[in-house]
Order: C-alpha cells, then structure tokens, then sequence
C-alpha cells in the first residue's frame, strides 16, 4: 500500500495525511469548493474537487470517490469519521472495486449501525444491555405499553440513529405520545429508516467508552477508557482518559465486556464500544462505533500509540503491532477539548471567519486543526473548528495546563465555546472528577441562568 | 405582513407550512439545517402564509426571507 485517497475533509484527513507521511505512503485529497484552499488540501500530495459545498454533492459522492481513487492508482480509501465511515454500502463497493476499505467489515458496520441489531448481539454475547425492546415498537399504543413495562423515564430511539439525532428523552406517558411521531419522522427524514424503539434512561450517567482493535489473524485488544461524559445537546465536548471516576473493579469488568463485544462480531480495524455506566459502577452496552473516533487523540497521548498506524497495518493484512494485551500500557492523563463554532450559551452555530487565530505556546499542547488564520467556517459541515489534547502526568497537572492554554489562546471572527471551556474546567463538578452526561446543562442552568435555556 | 427570515446561513430541511395556513406566533415554519444542527425557524406574529420562497434542499443565506405571513 503506497497511495490512500482519504474521503474527508478537516482536522482528520489532516491527521491521516500526518500519519502516511511518517509511513512514506503517498496521500489523495477529496474536496468540495468549500475546502479549495483548506490546509488538508495543500498538505495532501494529490487532490481533486469533488464538488459544491453540500455533502450530497460532494463528501457523499460514493462512486466518485471511488472513481477518483482508482484512476489516481490509491490502493485503499481511509474514511475518517462521520461522512461515509459507517455506510456499509461504501465499504461494500469499496472492496468490489478492488480497493482496501480502511475499517472493519461491512457486515460488521451493518451489524452494528443498526442499533436494534447491535443490542440483540451484545446480549446474546452476554454483554450488558440497557432494559428496553428487543424490537422496533410500531405504534404509539405499543409505545406506550412497553414503556410502561420498563418504567419511566425512556429514550426513544431512532434504530439507525447516531450523533444525538433521532433520540429523545420523554420523562411520562405526555412526552412519549407527543415525541413518537415527530422521532419516526425525523428517523426517516435523516437515516430513511422510521423504525424506534424505547431504552430505559438511566439516571445520573457516565458516557465511557473502550478503544478496540481487532486484526485478520483474531487478534483483539483493548486500548481502554475515554470519559466522554461532558456533552451539549448529546454532543461531545471534552473527553479524558483515564476516566476520573471509576473503580479499579469496574474498569476491568467494561475491558472484558468490550472484548466480548469485539469478539462477538469477530472485529477487524479500530472501533470503539460504548456504555453508560450507572452511579453504582454497573454498566450498560450503548452502542459500538465501527470507525475511528474524533476523541482518538487522548488514547493515542496515554498509550504512546498511533492509532491511523494501527489501522493501515491491520488493514493491509498485518497482525496488530501489539497483540499482547499486557504489553499495552498507558501513561498519565490526557484530556481533550472540541473548540466549536458556536455560541457559547445557546450552543446555536456559528460560522464566519477566523479573522484571528492564535493558539498561544504549544509545546506541551496538541493541535487537530483543520483550520488557519483567515479561514472561513462555513455553515455546511460541522462547527469543529480545533480539537486540542493536552497530557500531563496526573489529571490535576492536566487541567493546570489547560488552564494556561485558556489563557493564551487568541480567536476572533465568530462565537466560539472557548469561554464556556475554560471557566467549566475550573468548576467544582468539572474538578471533582465525578460528573455524569447532564453535568455541562445543569451547570450552564445554575450559573448562566436565562441563557443556558 | 411578516418575514419570516433565515438567522443564519443553511439548508432547509423541512417546510412546515402550505400557503393558505393560518399560524400561530412562534409556530415553526421551517427547519434549517446548519453545521450539522436542526435550526428551526419560527413567525413572530400569527396570520395566514402568504407565500413561501424555499423547498426542502435548497441552501439559504442569513436574512434571505423564507416565507410571508400575512396579519
């Protein structure tokens, strides 16, 4: 393997790029004429456009890409996160093209992106899953049964949802009748799929998640645990890794459920299964991500490893280039902060341009930016402007150096969640460490009052 | 009459409205989609739509008129 198109655009096709520079393998950029001047475009050896900003007509492009990447003589198409990542139907045609897909199996994606599908195989895998129907429920009678069944409050879910849409939280038997509908719509509008089902809602939870990597020869490893508990509207924000709050007991238990999980669909590439784990340390299968994540990077700072490595490695046909469980280990406390485009208040986007852009001292810091200085943010892809990843020995030093970080970093043009960042990191619920998924909301209530509604 | 105006820069994801429909103030009128977000657009007063410029798909600028709703 010696070229790679990447389908994708930003901060990961960035850091793809970075990774096949250090391994001497050439690299193919896509973009839209949103990205003519992107900083992933300039740095790739090759690139082509694809088409005008919308998705629909350029980043979703499938055959195109796959077009683009044979007659550029790429072996393989990496498709980052979000965008074509998890569309099985991409991998599909991928490898009938003759061309290496650079993430597991399409069975496994479908599989797994059905959300109905992945809980049905982690239970019968004797991985914990949430209480809620085994099926898609039909009617809004049915509904309304089941959730009296599994009691109040309930998720009702989108079965091919993910990223937060196409899931509500409904507190009695009022909201459900009012939501179910509206959810089988939006299910439809956005996944072209209507059907739902309910989940119980567990109070007062943890969002940890366990990095798995699997290989052609069998292999599976864990690279443990991100805490991804700080979250707006079921959006990440901040991630760290370790997770400040979970039993040495507990630990082990989510790593050995992971395994099960990975080994039940017999898992190739990097993939990440998710649980909420309850105030009591119990812990529930959520959902299993079947591509890289955007929060890699804080696996990657305590590990020492680099997972887009990892990746071409086992998607070539080579073994894990750690096999051994034990021989993985991990190092101090990493931390990570999605720097949005947005309101800092309502969390209402906000595109523009980067008229000032200047991320201060950096040396102990570490910089996913698919932006520069004088870029525009524009209104068709998501509001990450920046992730920022910052390691230290301990968890106290880590936040200590995010807390300079704050301070130095300079960005004007348009709204941005820096200031809710900084002055959240220095709460009490932030520090102690112990924080579930409503930590952000309740606090932005309790301090910003009418603007956090 | 009232524009019924985009805030910001999107795609309109869905129309709730038909020419012709008497609305309520604050009743959503379009759904845009912008930076991977659902941004509904509401009408400050009620009355009956009286035209609508837009369809599911097309892009929007910020301030572009969505629709009118006539007192």
């Amino acid at each position: 393997m010696d070229k790679i198109l990447i389908a994708n655009r930003g901060e990961i096709a960035l850091r793809i790029v970075k990774t096949c520079k250090k391994l001497g393998i050439s690299t193919v950029a896509i973009y839209s004429e949103a990205d003519r001047e992107a900083s992933f475009v300039k740095e790739a050896d090759e690139s082509f456009l694809i088409g005008p900003p919308p998705v629909q007509q350029s980043y979703l492009q499938a055959d195109e890409l796959i077009r683009l990447a044979l007659q550029s003589g790429a072996q393989a198409i990496h498709p980052g996160y979000g965008f074509l990542s998890e569309n099985a139907g991409f991998a599909r045609k991928v490898r009938e093209a003759g061309l290496i897909f650079i993430g597991p199996d399409e069975d496994t994606i479908e599989r797994m992106g059905d959300k109905i599908e992945s809980r049905k195989t982690m239970s019968a895998a004797g991985v914990p899953v949430v209480p809620g129907t085994d099926d898609g429920v039909a009617s809004l009678d049915e509904a309304l049964d089941k959730a009296d069944e599994i009691g109040y409050p309930v998720m009702l879910k989108a079965s091919s949802g993910g990223g937060g849409i196409g899931m509500v939280l409904c507190q009695d038997e009022q909201a459900l009748s009012q939501q179910f509908q509206t959810v089988k719509n939006r299910a439809k509008a956005y996944f072209g799929d209507d059907v739902v089902f309910l989940e119980k809602y567990i109070e007062n939870a943890r969002h940890i998640e366990v990095q798995i990597f699997g290989d052609n020869q069998g292999n599976i490893v864990h690279l443990f645990e991100r805490n991804c508990s700080v979250q707006r509207r079921n959006q990440k924000v901040i991630e760290e890794s370790p997770s400040p709050s979970l039993s040495a007991d507990a630990r082990e238990k989510l790593f050995s459920s992971a395994l099960e999980a990975a080994k039940a669909v017999h898992y190739k590439n990097a993939g990440t299964v998710e649980f909420i784990v309850g105030e009591d340390d119990n812990f529930y299968f959520l959902e299993m991500n079947t591509r890289l994540q955007v929060e890699h990077p804080i696996t990657e700072e305590v590990t020492g490893l680099d997972l887009v490595e990892w990746q071409i490695e086992v998607a070539k046909g080579n073994p894990l280039p750690i096999a051994d469980q034990n021989a993985i280990r991990t190092a101090g406390h990493a931390i990570e902060y999605r720097i949005y485009a947005e309101d800092p208040n309502t969390f209402m986007p906000s595109p523009g341009s980067l008229q000032k852009l200047d991320w201060g001292n950096t040396d102990q810091v570490r910089i996913d930016a698919g932006y520069r200085e004088g870029d525009q943010v524009t209104p068709f892809y998501d509001p990450m402007i920046a992730k920022v990843i910052i390691h230290a020995e301990d968890r106290e030093q880590a936040i200590e150096h995010s807390n300079l970080f704050f301070a130095q970093v300079g960005l004007e043009g348009l709204k941005t969640n820096l200031p809710l960042l900084s002055e959240f990191i220095e709460s009490k619920e932030f520090k102690q460490g112990n924080y579930h998924t409503k930590v952000l909301s309740e606090w932005l209530k309790q301090h910003k009052g009418e603007l956090a509604k | 009459m009232t524009e019924v105006k985009a805030a910001m820069a999107g795609t309109v994801f869905t129309v709730n409205v038909s020419v012709g429909d008497q609305v309520e103030t604050g009743q959503v009128i379009v759904v845009l989609e912008s930076m991977k977000m659902e941004i509904p657009v509401e009408t400050e007063s009620a009355g009956k739509v009286t035209s609508i410029n837009v369809q599911a798909g097309d892009f929007v600028n910020e301030e572009d008129v969505l629709a009118t709703v006539e007192e």
